[in-house]
């Protein structure tokens, strides 16, 4: 049942791949001739930009607080994983509201300069050089989180060694524990591609042509779900790229833990200034990713133009009514595909729930239309057929279903829960599992009994790691709601595209705050599972 | 028979065989241990008695029922077998009191469950949970865990290596009181052989999947069946020789009886560390001392001895403590001392 369920969920990835060969009309070649080039090269210097930018900051800050003693260190610690509440898309709001020429900062500019609008030239923040700018910010804490795990793993002993060998503690990072922490890099940057790939809401709301861009645009604009399949194929190409680079990386890591012993660092204090200096490289992606966006989106949100609560109330009721159900489903999915791999799988069972998991990997664009299309097929034939018999129209029966968002919700999201109940999972040994089966308990009591109640932490947080990845989710949504069902990523989107940044400022800060509870339950557990955690508290 | 039989159980996994054709029984109320190597199948045989893996060939019994053969296997659950390993595999969201009575059916559970707690000498920590433990407390509970609903069969997976040395002993020596009250079949599972000989009726010694001997501790130690066996209870010297022709082996340490092999055939000489005696200037084989380590209990004496090759070590009581250099004479004594065929397969 396992390995059905699995094939169930990865049946939408596997249509877009099949979508990948089959013919495809003249839209396809025209496609081909005119906007391809232009969505490969946007794409390409996204990728270039955006690896630059997370793996330089990433990096950066996670070497500063890891080995470095500075003022406010602990505080930046965690505060560093703030910008990944913010989604893209909500920075774009902001920065947009912020920069525009009507924006705060411009007039400011005019307000003590004296001059007018022709007078002077000012960066236009819907660009790609923007869009680059946005997702960094949002997307260096995957970075900053591997490598900063690396750094406090592998090289206490390592660096020591480096030490008494004659290296100077700079000296000692440069030429050892980069080095060692460069398949975490990697895999942190792999993990913000594939995030930056998988992007629509910036890169539309800026109207840069990306691939996700490309496939919205041809399936609603131009209606050609074969087109817009075969765009999707060559995006899941990409991530399928992404996602090889990423495992050889993670399978190198393997080799880097050379010594199980963690004990404290002894941390470089800083002269004053280097303190001054690495104080302002972890503060400024903070307050840019974080602080500046959250603050203006408040003001605004507050200010007349704001949203009416009723309309707010209305967005959020939806919100939860696709977030809810979708949370419960994927912990649900999650217990039963992992308990069924525990009670033993054959080998293409345990694939099944690989590719199953896999779909977080896979934007939510390509997965609208890889169950997109094949609803869309089945309703028209059944509409066809029931026109034909019984002179009755059936009409979409099933796109365009909460139903139908739900499951696109689920084959994006159920890998989130899967690995986080995994994780719960590993804390009841096996031998714990054959303790309770020999003292008289059938395996679903064992479940109940054993372990539902130890992991009851894993599955909160799951269920609220899915819950906030389905409001922040936007194309997929977009693309499948039901008519008239607005969202309130959808809504923020909505009104963001038509100039009503204002209005959009609350949907986007609610989206933000209940995105920072998981940033929350994170850093928690990030200092007290810590290798060496505890030892340093004693010593 | 009561108690718990193997029948010509073979496991493989993929393609390497872990259990060979195992013909075995455990007596209601012995104690037999598994003894052997790590890789030598014990534990696959223990997991193949609970039901924790799937049987693949052969059969099992308990009290005389097939409790898995070709025809299907009951679930552990269905078995009535106890479990103790070597983490006790606590539930730690359950405290102490619930832990035991994890197991039995509801109503009496809870009295039960305290009888069983007070026999291993916890019943006041009933209501504690199983972190707040300390290791020796934690294998009692799992011990009172195990027994309280009264299995036919123990399978106990190395259950004293988590604990300190000093506190094994006393523990080995109680669980083993409280085993033989319950009557239980008990098969137990060490790598150790002292823990073995400590704790068995019988011992079945596993290499590769088969049982390569199997009986009273006495006979395994002082009757091994080959030279890995023997080495496996204790180190020792090996010599390589020939029978001679009038039956006997020659060494440089001494002449032993060749075992009713050929003449000509070629043996493994295992000469334990305590079968060399130091004895009055004269008798025996000369030796010189290489080098000698107090133990405690025992003093290592490393000897060459012209014609034996490498060093050769003994043991030998305090207070003697040769310095190095020293000439002294050593004597064998023949009841430590085995002959065995040369098969090529001890080291070099």
């Amino acid at each position: 049942m396992a390995v059905g369920l699995a094939l169930f969920f990865a049946l939408p990835v596997v249509m877009v791949a099949a979508a990948a060969l089959t013919p495809a009309g003249e839209t396809w070649a025209h496609l081909s001739e005119t906007v391809l080039p232009r969505y490969i090269v946007n794409t390409v210097w996204l990728m270039v930009g955006v690896g630059i930018g997370t793996a330089a900051i990433g990096t950066g800050t996670a070497w500063l607080v890891t080995m470095c003693e500075f003022p406010g260190r602990r505080l930046f610690e965690w505060a560093l994983f703030l910008p990944m509440a913010v989604p893209a898309y909500v920075l774009a709001y902001a920065y947009t509201g912020l920069f525009d020429v009507a924006g705060p900062v411009q007039g400011l500019l005019r307000d003590l300069t004296g001059w007018s609008v022709r007078d002077y030239w000012f960066p236009d923040v819907r660009s790609l050089p923007g869009a680059i700018a946005m997702m960094v910010l949002v997307l260096y804490p995957y970075v900053y989180l591997i490598t900063r795990a690396a750094f406090l793993e592998q090289s206490v002993c390592v660096l020591e060694m480096g030490r008494t060998l004659g290296c100077s503690p700079w000296g000692a990072f440069r030429r050892l524990g980069l080095p060692l922490a460069r398949p975490a890099v990697v895999t942190g940057v792999s993990l913000a591609l594939m995030e930056a790939l998988g992007d629509f809401g910036t890169v539309q709301y800026f109207a840069v042509d990306t691939f996700t861009a490309g496939i919205f645009r041809t399936w609603l604009g131009l209606g050609d779900p074969v087109s817009a399949a075969h765009l999707a194929a060559m995006l899941l190409g990409a991530i399928g790229f992404l996602m090889v680079a990423e495992r050889l990386a993670r399978g190198r890591a393997r080799f880097h833990h050379t010594t199980t012993r963690y004990r404290p660092l002894t941390r470089l204090s800083l002269s004053p200034l280097a303190g001054v200096g690495a104080w302002l490289a972890c503060a400024l992606p903070i307050a840019l990713g974080f602080l500046v966006p959250a603050t203006a989106l408040g003001v605004w949100a507050l200010g007349e133009e704001g949203m009416a609560t009723g309309a707010f109330l209305t967005y959020t009721r939806n919100t939860l009514a696709l977030a809810v159900p979708t949370a419960v489903l994927a912990v649900g999915l999650a217990v039963l595909l992992g308990y069924g791999r525990r009670l033993g799988l054959s080998a293409p069972g345990r694939a099944a729930v690989r590719i199953a998991a896999m779909g977080y990997a896979v934007p939510g664009a390509v997965i609208a239309v890889g169950i997109l299309v094949p609803l869309s097929t089945f309703d028209n034939a059944l509409d066809a057929w029931m026109r034909e018999h019984f002179d009755i129209s059936t009409g979409l029966l099933l796109s365009g279903t909460v139903g139908a968002v739900i499951f696109a919700y689920l084959v994006r999201f159920l890998a989130v829960a899967f690995n986080t109940v995994e994780a719960g999972l590993e804390k009841v040994t096996p031998n714990m599992d054959a303790a309770a089966r020999s003292l008289g308990r059938g395996p679903l009591d064992t479940l109940r009994r054993v372990h539902l109640p130890m992991m009851r932490a894993s599955l909160f947080t799951a269920g609220l790691l899915v819950f906030v990845d389905v409001m922040k989710e936007l194309p997929a949504t977009l693309m499948m709601r039901p008519f008239n069902f607005d969202t309130l990523a959808v809504k923020a989107h909505e009104l963001a595209s038509d100039e009503r940044l204002a209005e959009a400022a609350m949907p986007s800060l609610a989206i933000v705050a209940v995105g920072v509870l998981p940033v929350i339950l994170l850093s928690r557990a990030i200092a007290t599972s810590r290798p060496g955690a505890a030892q340093g508290a004693r010593g | 028979m009561s108690g718990l039989a193997f029948r010509a159980v073979t496991h493989h996994f993929g393609r390497r065989i872990a259990v060979d054709t195992l013909d075995l029984e455990v007596a209601a109320g012995e104690v037999v241990c598994l003894l052997g190597p790590s890789g030598c199948g014990k534990t696959t045989t223990l997991r193949l008695a609970a039901g924790l893996e799937t049987l693949q060939s052969g059969a099992i019994l308990i009290d005389d029922a097939v409790v898995a053969d070709a025809g299907g296997a009951l679930p552990p659950e269905k078995r009535q077998i106890g479990l103790i390993f070597q983490d006790y595999a606590l539930f730690p969201h359950l405290s102490v009191l619930d832990n035991v009575a994890f197991g039995l059916g509801r109503g009496h559970s809870v009295a039960e469950a305290q009888t069983a707690l007070d026999k291993v000498g916890l019943g006041d920590r009933g209501r504690s949970f199983p972190h707040m433990l300390s290791g020796g407390e934690q294998q009692r509970v799992a011990l009172a865990r195990a027994l309280a609903p009264r299995p036919r069969v123990m399978l106990m997976d190395e259950p004293f290596s988590g604990l300190d040395v000093r506190l094994r002993d006393k523990v080995r020596d109680e669980t083993l009181a409280l085993l033989a009250s319950t009557g239980a079949a008990v098969l137990l599972v060490t790598h150790d052989p002292e823990e073995a000989m400590r704790m068995a009726d019988r011992i079945a010694l596993m290499r590769a999947g088969r049982v390569v001997q199997l009986g009273t501790p006495e006979s395994l130690y002082n009757r091994p069946a080959d030279a890995g066996a023997a080495r496996f209870f204790a180190e020792a010297n090996t010599i390589r020789a020939r029978v001679g022709a009038d039956g006997r082996v020659e060494t440089p340490l001494g002449v032993l009886s060749g075992a009713g092999l050929a003449a000509g055939t070629a043996v493994e000489v295992l000469i334990r560390p305590h079968a060399l005696r130091p004895v009055a200037a004269g008798e025996g084989v000369a030796a010189r001392v290489a080098r000698s380590r107090l133990l405690g209990a025992d003093s290592l004496v490393e000897f060459h001895v012209d014609g034996a090759g490498a060093v050769v070590s003994a043991r030998i009581a305090p207070p003697v403590l040769p310095a190095p250099g020293a000439e002294m004479c050593l004597s064998l004594d023949l009841g430590q001392c085995f002959v065995f065929e040369d098969r090529g397969d001890g080291p070099k």
